[in-house]
């Protein structure tokens, strides 16, 4: 007959830990705030991302499929041999349209991971205003699909991004164009190509993105009607925006598109390096700053675990002496660091919630909104983990000390 | 002839700090099971870091240990810790116990360690022992509570629990009454003759030592004299 055994060093540590409230107290609070803060600093840097990336996707897509400029390559090939050739290199003059776009198109479509596909052409133009002219450059689209993409609706703040559909002549005007054009909705605008065409177009709508260059130089119109204003036919179409389901994964996406289509495809990311730079170097910094605090708390509660062994300096010669082996009295002061800790971090998982979601709803304004933090579960998880790590660890050293300790020492004192 | 339960050859023990000094110079002598043995000697002459050695947690010695027949002199620190918890019931020259729990759980702890019982039998039992020394409306207190010779008389209670082979103290009547200290005496004896459980016991006091079945008397390290009315 096995008889169930009784947790006696989970019962010493929880006797140790009920008679020295105060200090389990103080410890505990370290782990606390630590985790609340680690998880805090985390969802705010969630939130960061998260509200820059939806800023980058209302006007580019997850990843951008066009005719990348060729080089020219040199006639002779110079390899092996000992004559010197000058070269030099120079843009092919090409067309960078996509050829045959209805079949790459649905190619596209036909990608598992892809989840929408438009056309795009942009097309460099004039606003004639009077006898200035503003450059800017319009962007045709099919404005259904552009929609779906980069949800047009929610920056459009005059007029409606449908009404482009049923007007061939329908231009949707960037904030800052329409107010040096002196221009509203339903008013009429002349435009020039960068081809010479010029043209009367009906202002259907005013959109904001708060990206002023953006807001300065851009309209939307259709692509047919964009093709017109190059003098070109319907395949002429320069750009195929594609958005995947996770467009965290569009940086190793891009090059299985490239090979599929055999033109360059260009991330989000790689599209905008410069502000990516910067997003990662605030990431560090958060990250940094974060697990430092954790690494505090640890200190915090190693400070306190090592007090507690020097208290308990007598009490472990006596366990030893009875038959505890150095397992046991590791096991003793870990559970008391586990404990602690776990006291600790649910506490702090409650502090950061509440935090989290009162800042949720607390309105910045401008163009930010509302504070972006972003309850993610994974910050979360992160959160539980590295602060068992780091109460482990903190117990864990004491505890290998007291383990070390010799009775016979002690007793002779 | 009676069976051996515990043998030394030629122990000997050096301090080095702060001078080098021999404290134990070949000690070679025999315990047989339900023997009820007495050390005796002047102050420093040895008897506790003989004892320490017996008990297995002292193991920087030359020379052989032998118990209940096992050559533990090399054993790593987990097996003598096991040998400690389930042969082995030891009581302190100066009385110690967890401070924080109760004298029960004081008692209840290496029996707890073992994990041969069941909970309630352990607790039943170690009430028993308590009784025995006289200490059962003690139990549910915190053991600082107590005064010096309740202390004492809890940590024999908790030598008691696993019902070791070997039951070791180093002056275990040091701070009781006569009148204790007789009660001891004959909860040793009963021990050693009726349940074939042995004791060896460092003591200062000359009855107690007469008393027992056999005394071995040190001076500066050495045995001088093992009487062996025994055998
Ligand atoms: N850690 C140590 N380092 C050096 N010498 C020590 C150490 N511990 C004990 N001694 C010396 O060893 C000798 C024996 O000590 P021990 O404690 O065994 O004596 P004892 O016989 O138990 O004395 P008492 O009857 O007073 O308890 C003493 O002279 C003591 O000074
Ligand atoms: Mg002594």
């Amino acid at each position: 007959m096995s008889v169930k055994k009784h947790p006696v060093n989970g019962e010493v540590a929880y006797t140790y830990i009920v008679s020295n409230k105060k200090l389990t107290m103080v410890a505990a609070l370290g782990v606390t705030l630590g985790i609340a803060v680690f998880i805090f600093m985390n969802s705010m840097l969630a939130g960061f991302d998260k509200s820059s990336s939806e800023a980058f996707f209302k006007s580019i897509p997850h990843i951008r499929i066009y005719k990348d400029d060729e080089i020219s390559k040199p006639i002779v090939n110079q390899s092996g041999k000992n004559i010197p050739v000058i070269v030099n290199p120079k843009v092919v003059p090409s067309n960078n349209t996509i050829v045959n776009p209805k079949q790459v198109i649905q190619l596209l479509k036909n990608q598992p991971d892809v989840a929408l596909v438009t056309p795009q052409l942009t097309v460099g133009i004039f606003y004639n205003n009077a006898k200035t002219q503003i450059s800017g450059r319009a962007i045709g689209i099919l404005p259904e699909e552009a929609n779906q993409m980069f949800n047009m609706e929610s920056y459009v703040v005059e007029g409606n991004v449908n009404n482009l559909k049923n007007n061939i002549n329908g231009i949707l005007l960037g904030s800052g164009v329409a107010a040096k054009m002196n221009v509203r909705e339903g008013d009429n605008i002349s435009i020039t190509s960068s081809v010479g065409m010029t043209k009367v177009m009906k202002v259907i709508g005013v959109f904001q993105t708060n990206n002023s260059v953006v807001d300065k130089t851009t309209a939307y119109v259709n692509i047919a009607f964009a093709q017109q204003l190059m003098k070109k036919n319907s395949s002429y179409i320069t750009d195929i925006n594609v958005n995947i389901k996770d467009y965290n994964k569009a940086k190793a996406y891009a090059p299985e598109l490239a090979q599929l289509t055999n033109y360059k495809a260009e991330d989000w990311e790689s599209a905008n390096e410069t502000y990516m730079a910067a997003t990662r170097m605030r990431a560090i910094i958060i990250r940094f700053v974060s697990i430092s605090i954790l690494l505090v708390a640890g200190f915090g509660i190693y400070n306190i675990l090592n007090m507690t062994v020097m208290q308990k300096i007598n009490d472990i010669a006596i366990l030893k002496a009875i038959g505890f082996n150095g397992r046991d009295v590791i096991r003793i002061f870990v559970s008391q660091a586990l404990i602690i800790g776990l006291i600790g971090i649910v506490f702090g998982v409650l502090f950061a919630s509440i935090m989290v979601a009162v800042l949720q709803n607390y309105y910045v304004g401008g163009d930010i909104g509302y504070f972006p933090i972003y309850f993610k579960l994974s910050n979360f998880l992160k959160g539980i983990f590295f602060g068992f790590a780091v109460t482990f660890l903190a117990g864990f050293i004491p505890a290998r000390k007291a383990a070390n300790i010799d009775p016979v020492s002690i007793f002779r004192k | 002839m009676k069976e051996i339960i515990l043998k030394t050859e030629s122990i000997t023990k050096h301090f080095h700090d702060p001078v080098e000094f021999k404290v134990l110079d070949e000690i070679s002598f025999e315990v047989y099971k339900g023997e009820f043995l007495t050390v005796i000697g002047k102050s420093g002459c040895g008897k506790s870091t003989l004892l320490y050695i017996l008990s297995t947690m002292d193991t920087e010695f030359d020379g052989e240990l032998f118990i209940d027949n096992q050559n533990i002199s090399r054993w790593k620190q987990d097996k003598l810790a096991a040998i400690r918890n389930e042969k082995i019931g030891f009581v302190f020259q100066f009385h110690y116990l967890l401070g924080e729990f109760t004298c029960l759980k004081n008692v209840m702890i290496p029996a707890l360690r073992l994990g041969k019982l069941p909970y309630d039998v352990i607790e039943e039992k170690a009430y028993q022992k308590l009784e025995l020394l006289g200490l059962k409306d003690q139990a549910l207190k915190p053991s600082s509570k107590l005064s010096g010779g309740q202390q004492q008389r809890v940590a024999i209670a908790r030598a008691l629990i696993n019902d070791p082979l070997i039951i070791m103290g180093d002056e275990p009547t040091g701070n009781l009454d006569s009148m204790n200290t007789q009660n001891i005496f004959s909860i040793f004896k009963e021990l050693t003759q009726e349940f074939g459980q042995t004791i060896i016991a460092v003591t200062h006091d000359q009855d107690f030592a007469k008393a027992s079945d056999r005394t071995i008397e040190m001076q500066d390290g050495k045995i001088i004299n093992q009487n062996y009315k025994f055998i």
